[in-house]
């Protein structure tokens, strides 16, 4: 078969990929070793190369400390409750006593598909303080309202409660595959050796679910550390800057104050990190399953 | 446990979930119908009391709703025809044909999954305003006219194409194009579909970048034009709640009547990659 006619098919689309985002990358990095700032958009006369300036200067930043510590908050809390909501959502998917089990599955999966400002939007009002359901329904069980939004030891885990709500379904849907993908007999066998059902998932699920489990969290962390709408709409970073997140400094930093250089910077900051944590867990993965 | 017990515990948790999950749903839509004020009331009302579409009417005559539903109508019309061809075209050339470094650019292009798309935006930015088109529905479209994530779910998706199909298309002297266009596309149809799917549920609710390159407020996407309004409407949770509805409605129902397809695509780009 001619070459010629398959670089036809994949030119295009590897054209606009190497132009608006390889190349973009590569400038980032270019761009976060300047002090790219409100200047030099009006005049490139007056940009220079700074070096690592802006990482030393971003060090020394209480404010994107703040961020970064948020963002892991956000991360470390977030991922696993979320993960673990998938989990048990899919094994009550998968259980063979499901009355309607596609009615069930369409529902919890409907948060992934809408759109996150508007849900957003709804949730601001269920956490409102005085009006939202949330403590209402606190105020039925005889506990007292929080100021969901207001307070800043409240603001995250009102964020990430929402973002459970909003993103859970997705991987309950890969995890549900996976289940589905164990085949029978595995289990018969496990039965027929007399293993309880908590020991048939502690030695058959949980073995053969290993791999999806961490492909699932590689994903999930990689997402939670992408942490921006939710403070945007919810609490602008408030209060006292409690829920400002790495990409929501990295947003104000560059569109708002017009520091290019400085958000480029983060954004790699950000980016080094979440690639640090993927090699992690894969090399963690490969170790275990070697062990 | 009992096998009737056991079947009622789980049909009721899921059930509790369901609601958790779709209650906030149906209430938007219930609040979207009351009058000013009346949600702002404890306890909170399920409906409402004498329903008005007012807050509809008010969000299309004064905050430029009809506006804000036809960029994105536009926007993701378009993204979604050019993005979806583009990547099944180069999907399927990177699963069938032959070309000179085809399996080390994918590797390549594998591999740039990790970097995640915020990176690029700073120079995105500065790239598309030297073109001029920062502030334009081409500042949004060009930078989405192909993705890596799409490339791999149409090459998987393809690898299956038996070869036979192809060889004999040949032999009967059709040039690529034509077997591209009259054997491949149909074959290909459900990935398409999957494709299309995720690209325009995407594009619709797509908010960082839309939000970043779109400066002037009749060029705003429901998404952008929500934030914007809810930021100033603090207060109006009536209205904030019919201009949720009017964004997120319509994914939801696109999703409803091609869930089948969108499902398999999440087991598709994960499992088996």
């Amino acid at each position: 078969m001619r070459s010629g006619a398959a670089w036809w098919f994949v030119t295009p689309a590897l054209l606009v990929i190497a132009v608006f985002f390889f190349l973009p990358v590569l400038a980032a990095l270019a761009l976060s070793l300047t002090d790219f700032d409100i200047y030099a958009l009006a005049d490139r006369g007056n940009l220079r190369i700074v070096g690592l300036r802006n990482y030393a200067q971003l060090l020394h930043t209480p404010l994107f400390w703040q961020a970064f510590g948020n963002t892991l908050y956000f991360v470390v809390v977030g991922v696993p409750l979320s993960i673990a909501v998938s989990f048990g959502t899919a094994l009550l998917l998968h259980s063979r006593l499901v009355k309607f089990p596609s009615v069930f599955r369409t529902a919890l999966f409907a948060p992934v598909v809408t759109t996150l400002v508007a849900v957003a939007v709804i949730w601001r009002y269920l956490f409102h303080p005085h009006y939202g359901w949330l403590n209402y329904a606190l105020g039925r069980l005889g506990l007292p309202a929080i100021d969901w939004l207001g307070d800043p030891r409240w603001a995250m885990p009102a964020i990430i409660v929402f973002a459970v709500w909003k993103n859970f379904g997705y991987n309950m849907i890969i995890l549900l595959a996976g289940l589905q993908s164990i085949p029978d007999q595995l289990y018969e066998a496990a039965r027929i050796d007399g293993a309880s059902m908590g020991r048939q998932f502690r030695y058959v699920t949980l073995p053969l679910l290993a791999p999806i489990v961490t492909m699932v969290s590689i994903l999930t962390i990689a997402g939670y550390f992408q942490l921006f709408a939710e403070p945007y709409v919810m609490t602008q970073g408030g209060p006292l800057q409690s829920t400002v997140s790495v990409l929501y400094f990295m947003y104000e930093e560059g569109f708002k104050w017009w520091n290019l250089g400085s958000a480029s910077a983060v954004a790699f900051v950000l980016f080094l990190f979440i690639f640090g944590v993927t090699a992690l867990q894969l090399w963690l993965a490969r170790w275990q399953s070697a062990a | 446990m009992t096998r009737p017990v056991a079947g009622v515990l789980v049909n009721a948790l899921l059930l509790g979930g369901a609601t958790m999950t779709v209650w906030p749903l149906l209430w938007m839509v219930s609040v979207s119908l009351m009058s000013p004020g009346e949600a702002s009331t404890f306890p909170p009302p399920l409906l409402p009391v004498r329903p008005t579409v007012a807050n509809y009417r008010e969000l299309f005559a004064h905050a430029g709703m009809g506006r804000y539903l036809l960029n994105s109508t536009v926007l993701t019309i378009t993204v979604t025809v050019v993005s979806v061809s583009l990547n099944v075209a180069a999907g399927y050339a990177f699963a069938k044909l032959r070309f000179a470094a085809r399996d080390r650019i994918f590797k390549v292009l594998l591999g740039a999954l990790v970097i995640p798309a915020q990176v690029a935006m700073v120079p995105l930015f500065l790239m598309l305003k030297h073109l001029g088109l920062v502030n334009t529905y081409g500042g949004v479209i060009v930078p989405a006219m192909a993705s890596i994530f799409g490339i791999f779910l149409v090459r998987q998706y393809a690898l299956s194409v038996p070869d036979d199909l192809l060889e004999a298309a040949r032999l009967d002297g059709a040039n690529e194009l034509r077997i591209f266009r009259s054997v491949i596309v149909p074959v290909l149809r459900p990935i398409v579909v999957t494709l299309a799917l995720f690209t325009s549920l995407g594009t619709w609710n797509d908010f960082m970048w839309p939000l970043i390159v779109l400066s002037d407020s009749e060029r705003y996407t429901l998404p952008v034009a929500l934030a914007s309004l809810s930021r100033e409407h603090v207060q109006d949770n009536e209205l904030m709640m019919a201009g949720a509805v009017l964004t997120t409605l319509p994914v939801l129902l696109v999703f409803l009547a091609l869930q089948r397809y969108y499902v398999q695509g999440i087991t598709m780009g994960s499992v088996r990659g």
